[in-house]
């Protein structure tokens, strides 16, 4: 059995982040009290996931426990539930919002107003406890409130650095995140109709009653079609992923790292487990929804590509490059086994870790070219900025697909989950056409930051990284290696979490 | 006689459109002359030129850009998409469980238990303010998050950027306020701006503030006993403040009423309802004995935490309310 | 299947109006309607809540005392379902800070473009970017001359 303490921390991760963000506004401005304070509320989060994976392991045979929230038992409160899964996905959020956040700091200094800086660690806060319950809840219509919050924070961080193109870009975002959030909401109000729950255990025992004796099939299927497209559009599945660039890459550098490294990542997990712990794999199968998620999962992969190739701005071809991994994700899912499921997970852990350092070192090195952002004026600034370029040719490596970095492993648990699968020569043509698409586009960038400028405009020198910088980028490159070379415990949790969701 | 009903009608024609006062020495022109057929002023001429201009501009910076073929084949998916969604939800509601049928899936054990057990269990006599606050009181934290989300998103969006700018202005060019004032950008977007010395409204607004006020408490107050609650109290409360700020002036709400104590009511109150309902949680979920009394159904003092959270709660949408009003017609709180 | 509709007429009713809401939140280019298209597509959802909330000769669940003071009726055939009465509240103030953040954005587009429409605000910025593009390639020739 585990411990009272381990217990008790789902819920007290969210209710930190939570009066986190509620206690910044009363507190003084000066000396970067609030950004110190997220970024020790979120280092406390990370450290509390941890314990909390190591007490689930440890554990005995009971895996997974549900979190009655208040003093009513399952189908007539709130619940929270934590398992395997659940432990590891918020340890990596919180360590990869960390690194983004202290990663990005100067830049973040130079791109929001100092009478925003408040507001903006308020939303940061906001953002990490709707994160961390999406990852949690186990009430369906508990996680459509938090989608809200999240959306909301989302695009706010988006328009926080002032510039005409970000309110644009966050409009563009909200409209699609409203149209998504509103089809979401629409299919909970069906499902409540037809099973008169709202939790997930009690809609999945509902469900299959329904399915196994053939009656609302039709409202299910449509339920089902209309979350799945809703959460599709906030997680920017390819057709409905033009809003992301924009978003992604005007905004500032610590928002990018967070937007493309987990906010996507928080509605995809939600539909894995609506996937799994409310409909059933079983009844995902029978009403067709795995290979319409395949099929878009694999043009997902080849667009996203094909979009990143004809950028010329650094931010906006890596924001292309994030469709084309959620489209790997989305084939995970699509293969609708738990083995493709669980390589979905590790490759959502595996993005959100390898994303924000992509933006972090883009943000490095077009601060080394004097704030420009197209490809062709980063030329030698690997030279100007030793750690932002390691950054970049490790990303740029890892999401290749390279052997030894991160992106090999997900890749590599992705071909061996279709391995026993009738779709396999698909998946493998695509996995082969993407990686040598994803290849095309970030050799070129990582030849151009190598080669030498000789014209390089010698009266301009960049500030040196600071050691903030360097000690992120060290703890991201870190984490980078040890997804590449030591994936497989990490797989086989992952895999046992998938077991007991 | 006739210039005073011209100006009387004058004065009541810019009480209706909204304009504010004239100055008192004011040269009427004379109207101008209708317009005749076939003629047209160069003014207008100009303005027609400038427009086809930029709509000539737009259409090749379109036709430059692919975007004609863009924007027909999105507004063809969209059309497409919207068709398929209604035909498929039409057919979908025609299977769905018969309306106001007892026998529906969603009347089922959870509903007899809120019902039969609630007054018992959350001491509250409104059932559904015993659900939201009690029974699945994490959903309602979450709501009034997002409020909280939407207000400081929105204060970060109007309030602080238009003060900074003024503020740089202010430290660029001195105390040149007329200057200042142009340049803020705010005057084109502020769209109408009342008469603030209006005698009707002023009358109507002493006479019927306390009574909004009063019936804003009420319903916030009697939230566990009567339908209402925080959310529609806060509203009605939130109205008296609009109602105040139109009749007697922004100032004279600003006087007790500005950003900082917006933002210290909204996080105390929503400190509050965190902190208590966090307990509560706590404590039910490790079966700990909650000490909060439950009281007797239909007490003024009955419902455990709800009467003080939907106090909390018509805090928080009350300011918000206002604040959302204030910031939008005058850009500061 | 008409007839069916007919005895569901609320929620097709409700269904309907979210399909215009819909529609208007894609199609229109004005962002203001755009918002009102939003507003319609959740007043629909609440039509839609309100009528899974109705059962047929129940009363609001609000408790009745009952013939002895300080006794209430619990019966549960006499009370109406309050769980959709709470997801409708939920869903209105959501909606309510949603509307909000989309105006404020809005109001900040129109003051940066002077336009309502997200394509209007696009080409300007082009128009914009081509500008300072240009003004920069000067600015190096020059300095290269």
């Amino acid at each position: 059995m585990i411990d009272s303490f381990a217990f008790n921390i789902p819920f007290i991760s969210i209710f930190m982040a939570m009066i986190a963000a509620i206690i910044t506004p009363l507190l003084p401005k000066r000396n970067r009290i609030p950004e110190k304070l997220s970024c020790w509320v979120i280092f406390i989060i990370g450290m509390l996931s941890a314990y909390l994976l190591y007490a689930l392991t440890n554990s005995g045979q009971s895996l997974s426990f549900n979190f009655k929230m208040g003093h009513f038992p399952a189908p007539y409160g709130n619940e929270l539930r934590a398992g395997p899964l659940e432990a590891v996905l918020s340890l990596f959020f919180s360590f990869s919002m960390l690194l983004s956040l202290t990663g990005n700091f100067s830049s973040t200094e130079e791109d929001i107003a100092p009478n925003r800086r408040q507001i903006f660690c308020v939303l940061i806060n906001l953002l990490m406890a709707s994160l961390l319950a999406l990852t949690y809840t186990n009430d369906i219509f508990t996680a459509y409130v938090f989608i809200e919050i999240n959306t909301i924070a989302a695009c706010s961080i988006v328009a926080v650095k002032e510039s005409p193109e970000t309110a644009r870009a966050a409009l563009r975002y909200l409209v699609m995140s409203l149209v998504g959030s509103g089809l979401v909401l629409i299919a909970i109000c069906l499902l409540y109709d037809l099973t008169g729950h709202l939790l997930m255990q009690n809609m999945h025992t509902a469900i299959q009653a329904l399915v196994a004796t053939k009656s609302y099939i039709m409202p299910l299927t449509v339920s089902l079609a209309l979350i799945t497209t809703g959460l599709a559009v906030k997680s920017a599945l390819y057709p409905f992923a033009f809003w992301l660039p924009d978003a992604h890459g005007s905004s500032t550098n610590t928002s990018s790292a967070i937007l493309s490294g987990l906010v996507l990542k928080g509605h995809i997990f939600l539909l894995i487990k609506i996937f799994y712990r409310v409909f059933g794999l079983d009844v995902i199968h029978i009403l067709r929804m795995d290979t319409v998620i395949f099929i878009l999962g694999l043009l997902a992969m080849i667009m996203g590509s094909v979009h990143a190739l004809r950028q010329t701005n650094v931010k906006r071809m890596i924001a292309w490059s994030s469709v084309a991994q959620v489209g790997y994700i989305f084939l995970g899912v699509g293969l609708n086994t738990p083995a493709g499921i669980a390589a979905a997970c590790l490759h959502i852990i595996v993005h959100a870790c390898v994303k924000p350092m992509l933006f972090t070192a883009a943000g490095g090195l077009s601060n080394a070219a004097g704030h420009k952002k197209g490809l062709h004026a980063l030329m030698g600034t690997f030279y100007s900025n030793v750690w932002a370029g390691l950054g970049l040719i490790t990303g740029a490596f890892s999401m290749m697909g390279i052997p030894a970095f991160a992106g090999f492993a997900s890749k590599l648990s992705l071909t061996m989950a279709s391995f026993d699968h009738p779709v396999i020569v698909w998946s493998l043509a695509a996995l082969a056409a993407s990686s040598v698409l994803n290849a095309l586009y970030y050799v070129p960038a990582v030849i151009v930051i190598l080669t030498h400028n000789k014209n390089m405009n010698n009266n301009f020198s960049a500030p040196p990284p600071t050691r903030l910088y360097k000690i992120s980028m060290t703890c991201f490159l870190a984490m980078n290696f040890y997804l590449g070379l030591f994936c497989m415990p990490l797989l086989r949790l992952i895999t046992r979490g998938v077991n007991v969701l | 006689m006739n210039e005073e009903i011209k100006a009387i009608w004058r004065s009541f024609y810019d009480w209706v459109v909204g304009n504010g006062p004239r100055p008192e020495n004011e040269v009427i022109p004379d109207e101008p002359p209708p317009d005749l057929p076939f003629t047209r002023k160069p003014k207008d001429k100009f303005s027609r030129f400038h427009e086809a201009t930029l709509k000539e501009r737009y259409n090749q910076w379109m036709e430059i850009h692919g975007l004609h073929m863009f924007s027909a084949l999105y507004s063809g998916i969209s059309v497409l998409t919207c068709i398929v969604i209604v035909s498929l939800l039409l057919a979908t509601v025609a299977e769905l469980p018969p309306f106001g049928d007892e026998r529906n899936p969603a009347n089922n054990e959870v509903i007899r238990r809120y019902v039969e057990r609630g007054g018992k269990e959350t001491g509250a006599q409104n059932i559904v303010a015993g659900l939201i606050l009690d029974y699945r009181a994490f959903d309602t934290f979450g709501e009034s998050a997002v409020l909280f989300t939407a207000a400081v998103s929105v204060l970060m969006l109007l309030g602080a950027s238009r003060r900074n700018n003024a503020d740089d202005e202010q430290a660029m060019k001195g105390n040149d306020s007329g200057k200042n004032f142009m340049q803020r950008g705010p005057p084109s977007v502020r769209l109408h701006t009342f008469r603030r010395d209006d005698a009707i409204l002023r009358g109507v607004a002493s006479l019927s503030m306390p009574v909004i006020m009063m019936m804003g408490c009420v319903v916030v107050i009697n939230g566990h006993l009567s339908p209402g609650g925080g959310f529609s109290g806060g509203a009605i409360l939130s109205t008296a403040l609009i109602l105040c700020a139109n009749a007697y002036g922004f100032e004279r709400v600003h006087s007790f009423f500005n950003e900082r104590t917006f933002i210290t009511t909204s996080s105390t109150a929503l400190m509050i309802y965190a902190l208590s309902k966090g307990y509560s949680f706590f404590t039910g979920a490790n079966d700990i004995h909650s000490v909060i009394p439950k009281g007797t159904i239909g007490n003024i003092l009955s419902g455990g935490l709800i009467l003080p959270l939907n106090i909390c709660v018509g805090l928080i949408v009350a300011g918000t309310l206002y604040g959302f009003y204030a910031l939008f017609s005058e850009g500061e709180i | 299947m008409l007839e069916k509709l007919i005895l569901n007429h609320y929620e097709a009713a409700a269904v309907i109006l979210s399909g215009i809401g819909l529609t208007n939140l894609l199609l229109q280019r004005n962002l203001i309607k755009k918002i009102i298209g939003l507003n319609i597509m959740d007043t629909a959802v609440y039509l839609f809540l309100a009528a899974k909330g109705y059962v047929a000769g129940r009363a609001a669940p609000i408790l009745i005392e009952g013939e002895k003071a300080g006794e209430w009726i619990t019966n549960s055939a006499v009370y109406a379902n309050p769980v959709p009465a709470g997801l409708v509240l939920t869903g209105i103030v959501v909606s309510v800070s949603v509307t909000a953040f989309a105006l404020a954005l809005t109001l900040k587009l129109y003051e940066s473009y002077g336009t309502l429409n997200i394509d209007e605000a696009l080409m300007k910025m082009t128009l914009q970017q081509e500008e300072l593009e240009a003004k920069i390639e000067a600015q190096e020739e020059e300095l290269i001359s």
